[in-house]
């Protein structure tokens, strides 16, 4: 049996093969919808009916809220009452609104200021849906005053941490190998935590997203295709040393800085409220390990430096873009998916610093469990974990 | 009916959440604590990042433009037509059934009525599976006069066992419960008894599960009117509540049935009414003539909630529970509550009042906003 066995075939005559399966394919479709051999098991139910809202705007107009539906029939929102008080509102764009269509929803209610209010918006069948806002607070706009402060926020959580943790560059060059192997294992152990932090962050927004969008697994192949194609990307000339190392680092770590942004903006324009300064440092002495982390893997290298701000910048930077895009265009869909994209960064430059760690040792095996491996890959995890419980109440 | 778990969730108050204040505050972007602690008006985000001391602190002082907090209120209209009952006729429309001699020269008094499913739109765009009594909730607010014979005859058209269950005196055999004029779609009972005590009562079914079939629409005004002879010491009074005498004619009489509708199922009630449609007497207030006494005929059958009310504004009134006594069991109110089949009569005049829109409703305010307020427009007699 060979290739040869089969006569090649004309473009041609292998398109129109193509063309029998498609076109008895829509012949089938067409007469499904047709027939609708489905009417049997109409039993008069009412039809399914699904709403998430997506975004929730307060202003001197009342209040706003973006709907997302789903369902089995357009749907149609026949009155919203705010704190069990049937409210006027105005729908936009009104009608029904078809399956995974949004609309926004306007009701000029009197809202409270740190109070917390109850949306409820009700179809045409009496479904019930409701919307919690826990603490009603202005939602920012994009001004010149409320983006500067959001962007120094940015900068406290993203660039600081990294530009600190970079600075201990000089202080670890010139460690032995032992001092070596701590280093990269304390990055991987870092790493680790940011992985376990980032799914379960994205898990717990998809959760929250439209049933259209398969949160879960949105999320868990978003983080497989971006951990393949970083991977792919990366071992294009070989498998990644140096400074080119850091840099992926630095990317990982900016995508999880950029996903860290857009929950915190979200989270600010939905009014969340805290707890003070006390948090902003805990915030970045968790992060400090990430400059350290993109320093290790280039100890052996002579890096210009220019490098660094870049770095600084690659790692750091996108917490204020997420800031600003999270505050102005949250939604949870989005968020998650950025998430998850983080995630598959972060496992990929996991495998990457392991693999080097690895070639740095001739005995592979040996330095896999060495001590200087072992704790410095728990010393990375500790130390996550212990600042991150800083940082939560 | 499905109910859809509640999908909506705003963003995920994880760490970062926790943060925000924290370093929003440390960017000097909004001071929380001190916004939340006094009432002061909602600041535009425009105006977020300057002093919020600066601004008034007087909520009243300043409104903010585009939310009015008169817009409490449902959005369009119910189609009356298409329910086959409209609120505004139904507060007079009395079903007064046939009547004929007996031999004993006692007046019979025939009802008919029908239980039929029946879709109906309760709010301005929500539709509810009701089952009626002729097509109508409340069904129909039957009366009669205090010792007639009243003959009932019931037909179930509807999709389960129905009955009529009436909160008055007569055998077990009449009682509308299982066994006794319970009957299975498709089947006719007819209930007999005399019309007694005189009062302000009602009918509901009594088939099992009762409070499915209660809030489902299935209940009604069963009004006696008490016949002066037998009350001589009140004989005036007596009068002037037995329909169609002349000391009756004067009389503005309004039949009202507080009501409300759990829509989807999850045993507490989204929309709530007198005589089904939310806001009904706000859209269209009912108009009143001051120079003549309104009489009103109460019944509260809100299932899920203990207890409804009624709030009359600018005027109090007098109050006679369940009817049954020609003088008042409350004199001069503005408020009466009534649990669940507790009725009652109210009275009262605008004769000395200014003309216009005199507000009603429940006084537990959640009913009230979710559609349990109307308006008496109060008006000069026509000349």
């Amino acid at each position: 049996m060979t290739d040869q066995s089969q006569p090649a075939r004309s473009p041609l005559s292998r398109f129109l093969l193509v063309l029998v399966p498609l076109a008895l394919m829509l012949v089938a479709f067409v007469w499904i919808a047709a027939l609708d051999p489905l009417r049997s098991f109409n039993n008069g139910a009412p039809p399914v009916e699904g709403l998430t809202v997506e975004r929730t705007v307060l202003d001197r107009t009342g209040i706003q809220v973006l709907v997302r539906v789903g369902g089995s029939e357009p749907m149609v929102i026949a009155q919203v009452a705010v704190d069990d008080a049937f409210w006027n509102f105005a729908q936009d764009p009104a009608g029904p609104i078809a399956r995974g269509d949004t609309a926004w929803v306007r009701i000029p209610y009197p809202w409270v200021l740190g109070e917390a209010h109850l949306v409820a918006l009700l179809s045409n069948t009496g479904t019930v849906f409701e919307h919690e806002i826990a603490v009603a607070l202005p939602t920012p706009k994009a001004t010149a005053n409320q983006l500067l402060p959001q962007a120094i926020v940015g900068a406290i959580v993203g660039l600081l941490p990294v530009a600190l943790g970079l600075m201990f560059f000089p202080a670890m060059r010139g460690v032995g190998r032992s001092g070596m192997n701590f280093l990269l294992a304390l990055t991987v152990g870092l790493l680790a935590f940011l992985l376990i932090d980032m799914t379960n962050e994205a898990l717990e927004l998809a959760a929250d997203s439209a049933a259209l969008f398969q949160g879960s697994a949105m999320v868990w192949l978003a983080a497989l295709a971006s951990f393949l194609l970083l991977m792919a990307i990366g071992r294009w000339h070989g498998a990644p040393v140096g400074i080119a190392l850091a840099f992926y680092i630095a990317l990982g770590i900016g995508l999880h800085n950029f996903g860290e942004g857009l929950a915190i903006g979200g989270a600010f324009a939905a009014g969340s409220a805290g707890l003070g300064t006390f948090l902003v440092l805990g915030f970045a002495l968790h992060n400090v390990t990430e400059g350290i982390g993109i320093a290790a893997p280039m100890l052996k290298s002579r890096p210009p430096l220019w490098m660094f701000p870049a770095l600084t910048l690659l790692a750091g930077g996108p917490a204020i873009l997420g800031m600003w895009m999270g505050s102005l265009a949250y939604a949870p869909q989005w968020s998650a998916l950025v998430l998850a994209i983080g995630a598959g960064a972060i496992l990929q430059v996991m495998v990457e610093v392991g693999s080097y760690l690895l070639r740095q040792n001739p005995d592979r095996q040996a330095a896999l469990f060495s001590p200087a491996v072992v704790s410095g890959f728990l010393t990375g995890i500790a130390f996550m974990y212990v600042t991150a419980a800083v940082i939560k109440i | 009916m499905p109910v859809p778990d509640d999908e909506i969730q705003q963003v995920n108050a994880g760490r970062r959440a926790l943060l925000v204040g924290g370093l929003a505050a440390a960017g000097g972007v909004v001071a929380i604590a001190k916004g939340a602690s006094s009432q002061v008006v909602p600041a535009d985000s425009a105006v977020a990042g300057h002093d919020m001391s600066a601004m008034t602190a007087d909520p009243y002082a300043a409104p903010m433009e585009g939310m009015a907090h008169g817009d409490m209120m449902t959005v369009g209209r119910v189609d009356h037509q298409r329910n086959g009952f409209d609120p505004a006729p139904m507060l007079t429309d009395w079903d007064t059934g046939t009547t004929s001699l007996l031999p004993d020269g006692r007046t019979l008094r025939t009802f008919e009525v029908e239980a039929v499913d029946k879709e109906i739109e309760i709010a301005p765009g929500i539709f509810f599976p009701a089952w009626t009594f002729n097509g109508r909730v409340p069904g129909p607010a039957l009366r009669a006069k205090e010792g007639e014979r009243l003959k009932i005859i019931f037909r179930n058209y509807g999709s389960h066992p129905h009955s009529m269950h009436f909160h008055g005196i007569h055998a077990a055999r009449m009682d509308g419960v299982p066994g006794a004029g319970l009957i299975n779609p498709g089947e006719e009972f007819v209930y007999e008894f005399d019309a007694k005590p005189f009062g302000c009562h009602l009918y509901h079914c009594h088939a099992l599960p009762l409070k499915r079939h209660i809030h489902k629409g299935m209940y009604g005004l069963f009004v006696i009117d008490p016949d002066p002879a037998h009350n001589p010491e009140h004989a005036a009074v007596a009068a002037s509540r037995v329909q169609g005498t002349p000391e009756n004619a004067n009389w503005q009489e309004l039949a009202m049935v507080m009501n409300a509708f759990d829509t989807n199922f999850d045993g507490g009630n989204e929309v709530y009414a007198v005589n089904t449609i939310a806001h009904a007497y706000m859209n269209a207030p009912i108009r009143i003539d001051k120079s003549r006494p309104v009489r009103v005929y109460l019944l509260n059958v809100t299932e899920f909630d203990p207890i409804n009310s009624f709030h009359l504004h600018g005027n109090f009134f007098d109050y006679f529970d369940t009817g049954t006594t020609l003088t008042p069991t409350l004199k001069t109110v503005d408020v009466i509550m009534q649990c669940q089949a507790q009725r009652g009569i109210l009275e009262f005049s605008f004769a000395e009042h200014e003309a216009g829109m005199y507000m009603f409703h429940a006084h537990q305010l959640e009913f009230t906003e979710l559609g349990w307020v109307g308006n008496f427009d109060v008006q000069e007699p026509a000349a």
